[in-house]
């Protein structure tokens, strides 16, 4: 590999390379979206079915950790036809936009982020149950003490959710189309670049794209350590 | 099926506990069987008996945390129809991952102020210890404080599932010392220990359990001088009752 296409992605990265950018903080605000999303979805379901007891439940916590699994190609390609324009939802054109690659991501996310708060909750249920029989603690109350003391875990849980985002390319790319300007995230653009041979924005973005990396797993090591120094592991 | 009376004790804010034919079985195991006790003595109730014997189910079925399959049970003061607040320390501390005075608060049903929990803090030496995270106490501090705790919800029925199990022995002091003032303070106590030694220092009465049948129950200076059944005797001779 050429040295000059290494010292030219790092002058793209100093010089604050506009294209650079644009496609970095469209790629963050798209896994954050798609994050959030994920957040608000899979907490209430992890930690409802870690807490109550129904017919089917351990049919569900195994659909959901078979989910965790799921191929972003195969994602990519449901949701594809789910807004194509002969699809379900093709009326409402998201086909190739950003919110289609938030969609795909959720869908993909979504399930992980549930199924690591299951874990977490279903841990913290079985250590808390009888106390919280014997104290008489409402289920308000018993929830968001599991939330509250599960925090740590949870955190860690939100950022491997965002590690997996970021770093999706499979369903993005299908659904997204990579179009300059409008849908290209880091990683399909990596994909793009290298299929040029344009090595330096490729091999920039890819700098960009594991400096984002070694940051999430730096923090989830540092909310480790701290939960295990306070004891709340 | 016969509904058991709640049976009235002398001291009216003394809560009685009465099971009729109490069972318990699970998957097919007979795990209690036909458990008939009237308990109406102040202090505390000793629930001894071999591991097995079905100690820890009776006390969790009592304080509600598992439902019994057959029988019925009652648990009662003069004034009926009251509630009776209850607590329970379990054998093995659960605490939530939070400050030692937390766990305290978090209990607490009678928003007491600040002082009051230090109080509850100081009564099990460990106020000094009151900011620090509650797990990582030594286990002989961890029980204590799942007593102080169980205290701070000011119980009438107060169940122990063997809260001094391998514990040091300044931490049994204080926990043997709190359990007798709350004794004195009318909280009616129902210990289940392994240790005899114990059981004669606290019991104003026992219960003698073996593969989930009560063998005997009776006073405890009947129970230790003359006990009336082979096994109990055997128990406390130190054999293995099986």
């Amino acid at each position: 590999m050429p040295d000059s296409a290494f010292l030219e992605a790092f002058g793209l990265i100093a010089t604050a390379n506009a294209d650079l950018y644009e496609i970095l903080w469209l790629s963050v605000q798209v896994s954050i979206t798609a994050l959030l999303i994920s957040v608000f979805l899979g907490f209430p379901i992890g930690t409802t079915l870690a807490i109550l007891d129904f017919r089917g439940k351990n049919l569900c916590t195994t659909l959901l950790n078979a989910l965790m699994g799921l191929p972003p190609v195969v994602v990519g390609l449901l949701v594809y036809l789910a807004l194509s324009r002969s699809g379900p939802f093709g009326v409402l054109g998201l086909l190739y936009t950003p919110t289609a690659m938030v969609i795909a991501q959720v869908v993909l996310i979504t399930p992980i982020i549930a199924a690591l708060t299951y874990q977490v909750m279903d841990d913290l249920h079985r250590e808390y149950r009888e106390l919280f029989l014997s104290l008489n603690i409402q289920l308000p109350k018993a929830i968001s003490t599991y939330l509250w003391d599960a925090r740590y875990s949870l955190i860690t849980t939100v950022l491997a959710g965002f590690g997996r985002a970021i770093s999706e390319v499979g369903a993005v790319m299908i659904v997204g189309g990579n179009i300059d300007h409008l849908t290209r995230v880091m990683t399909t653009a990596i994909a793009l670049e290298t299929s040029k041979g344009e090595l330096a924005i490729a091999l920039a973005l890819g700098v960009v794209l594991l400096t984002l990396a070694l940051i999430v797993n730096g923090l989830v090591t540092a909310v480790r350590t701290r939960a295990r120094k306070y004891g709340y592991t | 099926m016969v509904t058991p009376k709640a049976p009235t004790s002398n001291q009216s804010e003394i809560p009685c506990i009465g099971t009729m034919n109490l069972g318990l079985t699970i998957r097919g195991s007979t795990l209690l069987n036909d458990i008939s006790i009237q308990v109406t003595t102040p202090g505390v109730t000793m629930i001894l008996g071999p591991n097995g014997a079905g100690k820890s189910l009776l006390i969790k079925c009592l304080h509600g945390l598992i439902a019994p399959t057959r029988g019925r049970f009652e648990i009662g003061l003069h004034q009926r129809g009251k509630t009776i607040p209850q607590a329970m320390v379990f054998q093995k501390p659960v605490l939530l991952r939070r400050s030692v005075i937390d766990n305290l608060q978090f209990a607490d049903r009678h928003s007491h102020q600040r002082e009051a929990l230090e109080r509850a803090l100081e009564a099990v030496s460990l106020l000094e210890k009151k900011d620090q995270p509650a797990t990582q106490l030594s286990g002989g501090e961890q029980q204590r404080l799942s007593l102080a705790r169980a205290l701070i919800t000011k119980p009438k029925l107060l169940f122990l599932d063997e809260p001094t199990a391998s514990l040091d022995p300044a931490s049994v002091l204080i926990i043997e010392q709190l359990i007798k003032q709350a004794s004195q303070q009318g909280v009616k106590s129902v210990f289940i220990s392994h240790d005899i030694g114990q059981a004669k220092r606290l019991g104003s009465d026992v219960i003698f359990l073996n593969r989930g049948q009560v063998i005997e129950h009776t006073d405890a200076a009947t129970f230790f001088t003359n006990p009336h059944s082979r096994e109990a005797k055997a128990y406390l001779d130190g054999e293995i009752v099986l």
